[in-house]
């Protein structure tokens, strides 16, 4: 791949149930809950927002907007633009409370606040709104690859040249309403989980998390570049026949990369032994690589791949895995090259590949 | 000059027909969808308005020869009737070599259902048929479509609130010229539901005697359902393989008015831009634009700042435009396609569809649509507005197709 089409990662910003806020800090400390859904550690949003819009403002829009101004100054971005979201589930909050309220009132005394926030574009809107930023401004709904199609929308309007910086993020809250549904679904663990032992321990179901990650992705490398985006695949359970290595083998060819040059795989290990074996098969096909995973420290989400990308960037800039995050360390080289890959409920399949500017 | 995307097949379920060769006829006819309330008990019922498609759910599956109907929201029914007409004209069938795409686009996912299940499970979170809310999600209708038309290769969702559906076209095109993506089927579907319809109530625009877009007297929009979907392909794909190509997807732009989370902005920013940045990306003078098929809902606000927007672009040469939303109501997510639908219909067929319901001219504009039917004039070039909340803003240019 010519370095014209390089895409670089030049700013972070991430809220999670871990504290992740401050890039100078990387997993040194780890938020060990014994639970079967984790929430964020949130920030004074009054250090991000006016207070006079705060009162009203959804919590999933908080979040985006603490995470992508983060992001942003980590950068040292102004005005990105394009501003890309993908979210799962959206505004979580708010449309439980529209729903709520329109049931038990029976239609009647309905107020707009919670129907306005509940739109799924909220979060690029509300960014977009107090940046003043009148640029391309995309979100994507598509279950485990709501971030992924943020990305690959990204990758699009840099290497057509529309575009020289976007901010794109993942984002998804947890509310009480939609703990209990999945709950219901099968998702979580039954009995609460151990942060260190979710990926140890045999049983179904993960731990519920939530996240919102922002990413300054720019055609030009900064002062502070983190790692060089260099390949995105979304696949479906549903191709015939599933064949992982294939899959595998392909993508990293489009992409310019062999397998040995793999240094470590970040996937997206639950705990749910169900959901385990994509994970197996992939790393069993790649051995000299080191393993890596992310969920036990934020929970299982629609967009936790997010997360991924932030801890996969912040492993390259900083050249070491942390020791949370570790399922078997990688050789003692340089770690130029990382493969993300996780799947949601076995249906979203993704893999997103970075390496050392 | 780089690739250029073409359109080989279109399919459309509305208020006003369920293909498109029923909703031409509505059109020519000047016949709208919007009527009584019937899908849903409502406090609205016999008060609101709604444009809904005249068939049930028990029918919709009958129409699409599916059994489950607990797998099912109305919005996926909606969405696999529309698309089984795009892919049917575009020959598109499962096993084809060719990587195929869907890129879906909704509001409020299968909210239909959701609503259902809510007042259980809002008395005892143990209760409600847990079925009814698996299909919540936006996501969920694009995965049933594609798995009822086969396909696999790249699948998304796209929710930017009224603007959705204009954008899966955008990102379509994107993907074909970037060589992501051989063809995709591209759109949206919305379903009516008592989420939207109150939402909209609450913040008192909906017009209790059906929408009058650029009327001085209009009060509000009318919501209505439907679906539609475009396949697009590069027009080197479509010539080898001989199939008809319908239209050009000639430029597109996205732009955000930053103004308001729910109004837009006085001078039209954002509106302004997106239909400059449509222009500019097909080459095309604003006095070359045959047609505007209007964002139009007939808000107060949107009207307004729309219609403003458009005078500071075109100035004297504002082309004929109308809002066909007052024959399929605001079909929310779906409205972007459904439009395009119809922009290609006009294309087709050499008129431009009257904007109904309208009497007398807004005060503060010098613009008026057209409100008769237009026949035999050669439409070349339509511009397609989409506007949603929070200033998601885009426009659409489709062109009649012509070899180079």
């Amino acid at each position: 791949m010519t370095n014209v089409n390089a895409i670089y990662i030049n700013g972070l910003g991430n809220l999670s149930p871990q504290k992740t806020t401050d890039s100078s800090r990387f997993l040194d400390e780890v938020n060990r809950v014994q639970s079967n859904r984790l929430a964020c550690i949130e920030p004074n949003y009054r250090d991000f927002i006016s207070p006079d819009i705060l009162r009203r403002m959804g919590r999933l829009i908080k979040m985006g907007i603490a995470s992508s101004r983060i992001c942003l100054e980590d950068a040292g971005c102004k005005m990105p633009d394009a501003i890309i979201t993908g979210t799962g589930l959206g505004c979580m909050e708010d449309t439980e409370k529209f729903l709520t309220t329109m049931v038990r009132n029976k239609e009647e005394l309905l107020t707009p606040t919670s129907f306005i926030q509940s739109t799924h574009n909220t979060v690029s809107a509300q960014i977009a709104l107090l940046l003043k930023c009148h640029n391309y401004n995309f979100t994507y709904v598509h279950r485990g690859w709501s971030f992924e199609s943020a990305l690959l929308d990204a990758m699009i309007q840099l290497r057509n040249g529309r575009a020289s910086t976007v901010l794109a993020g993942g984002m998804d809250e947890l509310t009480n309403g939609s703990f209990e549904i999945t709950r219901r679904l099968g998702h979580w663990r039954t009995k609460p989980a151990d942060t260190f032992d979710l990926l140890k321990t045999t049983a179904r179901g993960s731990i519920a998390g939530e996240g919102s990650a922002f990413f300054l992705l720019s055609s030009a490398p900064g002062d502070n570049t983190y790692a060089v985006l260099s390949g995105l695949h979304t696949f479906n359970r549903k191709a015939s026949p599933f064949a992982l290595p294939r899959i595998l083998n392909e993508f990293l060819e489009r992409s310019g990369t062999s397998p040995g040059e793999i240094d470590l795989a970040v996937c997206g290990f639950n705990g749910d032994t169900s959901s385990a074996g994509p994970y197996k098969e992939l790393t069993g096909s790649l051995n000299s690589a080191g393993i890596a995973a992310w969920k036990h420290l934020s929970g299982e989400y629609m967009t936790s791949s997010a997360f991924a990308l932030w801890m996969s960037s912040m492993i390259i800039k900083n050249q070491r895995v942390p020791e949370a995050a570790v399922i078997r360390a990688p050789g003692s080289g340089a770690i130029k090259t990382i493969l993300i890959y996780n799947h949601y409920l076995d249906l979203n399949h993704s893999f997103i590949l970075i390496r050392k500017p | 000059m780089g690739i250029r995307v073409v359109i080989t097949g279109y399919g459309i379920v509305s208020s006003i027909g369920m293909d498109a060769g029923e909703v031409l006829r509505s059109l020519l006819d000047g016949i709208s969808g919007i009527g009584e309330i019937t899908r849903f008990d409502t406090i609205h019922k016999g008060k609101l308005p709604l444009a809904e498609v005249r068939r049930s759910n028990a029918e919709l599956l009958e129409h699409l020869g599916l059994k489950n109907k607990k797998k099912y929201s109305r919005t996926s029914l909606l969405g696999m009737a529309a698309a089984r007409q795009a892919a049917e004209m575009a020959g598109i069938k499962p096993g084809q070599s060719l990587r195929t795409g869907l890129i879906s686009a909704n509001t409020v996912g299968g909210m239909d259902r959701t609503e259902d299940f809510y007042p259980l499970f809002l008395e005892n979170q143990s209760k409600g048929r847990i079925s009814e809310v698996a299909t919540h999600d936006c996501g969920d209708s694009t995965e049933k479509i594609a798995e009822y038309l086969g396909v696999r290769d790249f699948i998304t969702t796209i929710s930017t609130a009224c603007s959705s559906s204009a954008n899966a076209v955008m990102l379509a095109s994107e993907m074909i010229k970037a060589g992501l993506i051989d063809r995709v089927i591209a759109g949206g579907t919305d379903a009516v539901t008592r989420f939207t319809l109150n939402g909209f109530n609450t913040l008192m625009i909906l017009d209790k005697t059906g929408c009058r877009p650029f009327d001085e007297e209009r009060a509000g929009l009318t919501i209505g359902e439907g679906a539609a979907f475009l396949v697009l392909e590069s027009e080197e794909l479509a010539i080898r393989e001989g199939r008809e190509i319908i239209g050009l997807v000639s430029g597109y732009g996205n732009a955000n008015d930053a103004y308001h989370q729910t109004a837009s902005s006085p001078e039209g920013i954002g509106a302004g831009l997106a239909m400059a940045k449509a222009l500019e990306m097909g080459c095309i003078e604003p006095a070359a634009v045959s047609y505007i098929n209007v964002h139009g809902t007939g808000t107060q606000n949107n009207d307004l700042s729309e219609g403003i927007a458009v005078q500071k672009l075109f100035v004297d040469t504002v082309p004929p435009f109308s809002s066909t939303k007052s024959y399929t109501g605001h079909t929310l997510g779906a409205a972007g396609a459904i439009e395009a639908v119809i922009s290609l219909l006009s294309v087709q067929n050499g008129c431009i569809f009257p904007n109904l319901r309208w009497a007398t001219p807004m005060k503060e504009l010098y613009i008026r649509p057209v409100t008769s039917l237009l026949r035999n004039i050669p439409v070349e070039h339509v511009l397609s507005n989409s506007f949603g909340f929070g200033g998601n803003n885009s426009s659409l240019l489709l062109s009649k197709y012509n070899s180079r």
